[in-house]
C-alpha cells in the first residue's frame, strides 16, 4: 500500500525498551498493557521520527536507557507516498541527537519533509487552560506538517531574538547591530506568521469539509496586544519602534513568539477554555483529524497519528467513531490504553499489541 | 621512563593535539622526524622556532604574516578598490589559492555574536570602516557565513559603508572558515556570481 506508515520499528536502549523490533503493515497500532509498561515510551520513540523533541519535549539523555546511560537508536522503515527510506536517529551519552536518511546524514528538517508525524497527549488535555506556549507549539506542529520549512524560520527567528535579547539585557546601544538582527527576525517572523495562517485556514477548511462526529472549533491567530504589521518591512519597523519598550522591559516584547491560538466551540459560540473537560478533548481531537484530512488532501497522505491514552477519556460512542475516522483516513494511527477491551471495537482493522515490564524492562508482544 | 622517552612522549603528546592529527598519526609523524632526523627533524625545528618568533597579524587587515603589514597590503597592484571581508585567516588562504580575486582582505577574526560576548571592537570593524576612506576602496564583497551571526555581521557591515557598493558571495556558498573546503572552481563562480546587497 502506499501512504505513510512505517513498516517496522527498532528500539535499542530507549528509555524502558532494551531492544525492541516490530514488524507493521500500515493499519492503526492498539497498544495495551498495565501502568509504567512502556506504551509512552514506544510512542515517544515514534515522535523522534519527526523534527524536535517529541512528544515528551525530552532532554536527549533522558531518553538514554538507565542504568546503562550508553546512548539510544531508534531505526525505522518509512513508507512514505511511492518511496521507501530508512530512517535513524540516535545519540550517544552526552551528545546531540543525529538522524540518518538511507544512510546518509540528515538534519532534523529533513525528517520533516518526508514524514508526517502529529501527536495527542494526556499532558495537553489542559491546553486550552493553560499558558499561550502550549497552544503555540500545537500549532507550529500543525503548520510544520504542512510546511516543513517553518521548523527552520522558527529557529532563526529564535536564535535572532535570543541575541537581540541579550542586547537588550546589556544595554546596548548600537543601533546598527539592533537593525542586523531585526532585520533577520523580520524575514523568518513575517515567514512564521504566513506559515500559521495558512495553517488556521488548512484547519478550518478541513473542518469544513470534512465528515466527522467531533465538534468544530473556530480558530484564530491572535497577538496579546496590538496585531502584527503585515510584510518583512512593516515587522522591522516595529520591532526598531519598540526598542526603547524593549529596553525598558530587557527583552523583545512583540512578534511572532507572542502569538496565540484561540478556538471557539462553533456550534455553541463558547471559547474552548470554558468549555467541559470532555469538550476541550473533543476539539483537540477535532483538529487534529482535520489536520490529518488536511494533509491526505495537501501532502498526499494522512500523518502518522501518536494518540496517547485517547481512549481512556471517551465513552464508547465516541470512541467507535474515532476509530471510523481514522480508519476511513487511512492513518496508521498508535493509540495506546490500559486495556484490549478499549480496542475491541476495532476488530481486525488494526494491530494489536501488548506490553508489559519485567524487572525495568519493556516487553512487546504482537498477538498473531 | 629515562628523561628522553619522556622529551618523546611530550612531543607526540603535542602533535597529537594539533586539528587533524591523533595519537596514531602523531606517533608516526614522531618516528619519522627522529629517523629522518637531519632531512626534516634539524628543518623543522629551526622553521618553527622563527615562525614563533615573527608570525604576527597584519595590523591592516588582519591577516597572518611575518611582518606588521602583510604583503597584500604593501603591493600597490592588490590596490584595485575591492576589499573582501572574511571571518578567518582559512577563507583568506582559500580565496588567494583560487587566484580569482585581485583586491585586498579584511579579516574580522569571526562574527558577531552578543551570547557568546563578540561585539564590533572584537572583530576589527572600526579599522574596516576607517580603511574605507583611507585606500580608496569601491566595493565591499563579504563572504560571511550563511549562519544566523555570519548573516548579522553581514547586515551590520552594509548598514555603516554608505557610499561603497556592497556585495556578497553568491547564496549557497557555504563560508565561514569553510571556504578552505571548497574547490577554486566554485570560488570563482560565487565571486562572479556575487550579489549586491
Ligand atoms: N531512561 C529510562 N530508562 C529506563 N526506564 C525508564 C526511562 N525513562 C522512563 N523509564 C521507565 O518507563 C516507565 C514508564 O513508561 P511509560 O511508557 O510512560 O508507561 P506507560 O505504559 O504507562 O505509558 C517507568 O517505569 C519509567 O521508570
Ligand atoms: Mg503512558
Ligand atoms: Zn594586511
Amino acid at each position: 500500500m502506499s501512504g505513510l506508515y512505517l513498516e517496522s520499528l527498532t528500539l535499542s536502549h530507549f528509555r524502558s525498551h532494551r531492544r525492541a523490533k516490530l514488524d507493521l503493515d500500515g493499519r492503526p497500532v492498539a497498544i495495551h498493557g498495565p501502568n509504567g509498561a512502556g506504551k509512552t515510551n514506544l510512542i515517544e520513540a515514534v515522535s523522534l521520527l519527526s523534527p524536535g523533541r517529541g512528544l515528551r519535549r525530552a532532554a536527549t539523555d533522558d531518553l538514554t536507557r538507565r542504568p546503562e546511560g550508553v546512548g539510544w537508536k531508534v531505526t525505522a522503515i518509512l513508507h512514505s507516498l511511492h518511496q521507501v527510506h530508512e530512517v535513524e536517529t540516535w545519540a550517544e551519552a552526552g551528545t546531540a541527537r543525529q538522524v540518518r536518511i538511507d544512510s546518509k546524514t540528515a538534519t532534523q528538517t529533513a525528517l520533516g519533509r518526508i514524514g508526517r508525524v502529529l501527536w495527542l497527549v494526556p499532558s495537553m488535555d489542559r491546553l486550552w487552560i493553560e499558558g499561550a506556549d502550549g497552544r503555540r507549539r500545537f500549532l507550529d506542529r500543525a503548520t510544520l506538517s504542512f510546511e516543513p520549512g517553518h521548523a527552520d524560520a522558527v529557529l532563526t527567528y529564535e536564535k535572532a531574538m535570543r541575541e537581540r535579547n541579550r542586547l537588550l539585557k546589556d544595554m546596548v546601544r548600537d543601533a546598527h547591530w539592533y537593525a542586523a538582527l531585526e532585520s533577520q527576525m523580520a524575514d523568518a517572523g513575517a515567514a512564521i506568521q504566513a506559515n500559521r495562517l495558512a495553517t488556521v485556514g488548512h484547519l478550518m477548511q478541513a473542518q469544513a469539509e470534512g465528515e466527522t462526529t467531533f465538534p468544530v472549533a473556530t480558530l484564530e491567530l491572535t497577538q496579546p496586544e496590538a496585531d502584527l504589521p503585515d510584510g518583512t518591512e512593516a515587522l522591522k519597523a516595529a520591532f526598531a519602534e519598540s526598542r526603547p519598550r524593549d529596553l525598558a522591559a530587557g527583552r523583545t516584547l512583540i512578534g511572532p513568539h507572542r502569538s496565540d491560538l484561540s478556538a471557539v466551540f462553533a456550534a455553541k459560540g463558547v471559547p474552548a477554555a470554558d468549555c467541559s473537560t470532555g469538550e476541550q478533548k473533543a476539539l483537540l481531537i477535532s483538529l487534529i483529524l482535520a489536520n490529518a484530512r488536511g494533509l491526505a488532501q495537501d501532502f498526499g497522505a494522512p500523518p502518522i497519528l501518536l494518540l496517547d491514552e485517547v481512549a481512556a477519556h471517551l465513552d464508547a460512542g465516541r470512541r467507535a467513531a474515532l476509530y471510523d475516522e481514522i480508519c476511513a483516513l487511512g492513518a496508521q494511527a498508535w493509540m495506546t490504553g490500559t486495556g484490549p477491551e478499549l480496542f475491541a471495537d476495532l476488530g481486525e482493522r488494526a494491530q494489536i499489541l501488548e506490553v508489559t515490564e519485567a524487572s525495568g524492562t519493556s516487553i512487546l508482544a504482537p498477538k498473531k | 621512563m629515562t628523561q628522553g622517552t619522556k622529551d618523546i612522549e611530550a612531543l607526540i603528546d603535542l602533535l597529537s593535539r594539533l586539528p587533524g592529527l591523533g595519537p596514531r598519526s602523531a606517533r608516526r609523524a614522531v618516528l619519522h622526524l627522529i629517523k629522518k632526523r637531519s632531512l626534516h627533524l634539524i628543518p623543522l625545528a629551526e622553521a618553527l622556532t622563527r615562525v614563533g618568533a615573527t608570525a604576527r597579524e597584519c595590523l591592516n587587515c588582519g591577516n597572518i604574516g611575518t611582518t606588521d603589514i602583510c604583503d597584500i597590503c604593501t603591493s600597490d597592484k592588490r590596490a584595485n578598490g575591492q576589499i573582501c571581508v572574511v571571518e578567518d585567516v582559512a577563507d583568506l588562504w582559500a580565496m588567494e589559492r583560487s587566484q580569482q580575486f585581485k583586491g585586498r582582505y579584511h579579516v574580522l577574526g569571526g562574527t558577531l555574536s552578543a551570547l557568546d560576548a563578540v561585539g564590533p571592537d572584537e572583530l576589527r570593524i572600526p579599522r574596516l570602516i576607517d580603511r574605507i576612506a583611507g585606500e580608496n576602496v569601491s566595493e565591499v564583497i563579504l563572504a560571511l557565513g550563511a549562519t544566523i551571526d555570519g548573516q548579522t555581521t553581514a547586515h551590520y557591515i552594509a548598514d555603516q559603508l554608505p557610499g561603497v557598493t556592497v556585495t556578497s558571495l553568491a547564496q549557497g556558498v557555504p563560508v565561514g572558515g569553510e571556504l578552505d573546503y571548497l574547490d577554486d572552481g566554485t570560488i570563482t563562480a560565487a565571486l562572479k556570481a556575487r550579489r549586491s546587497l
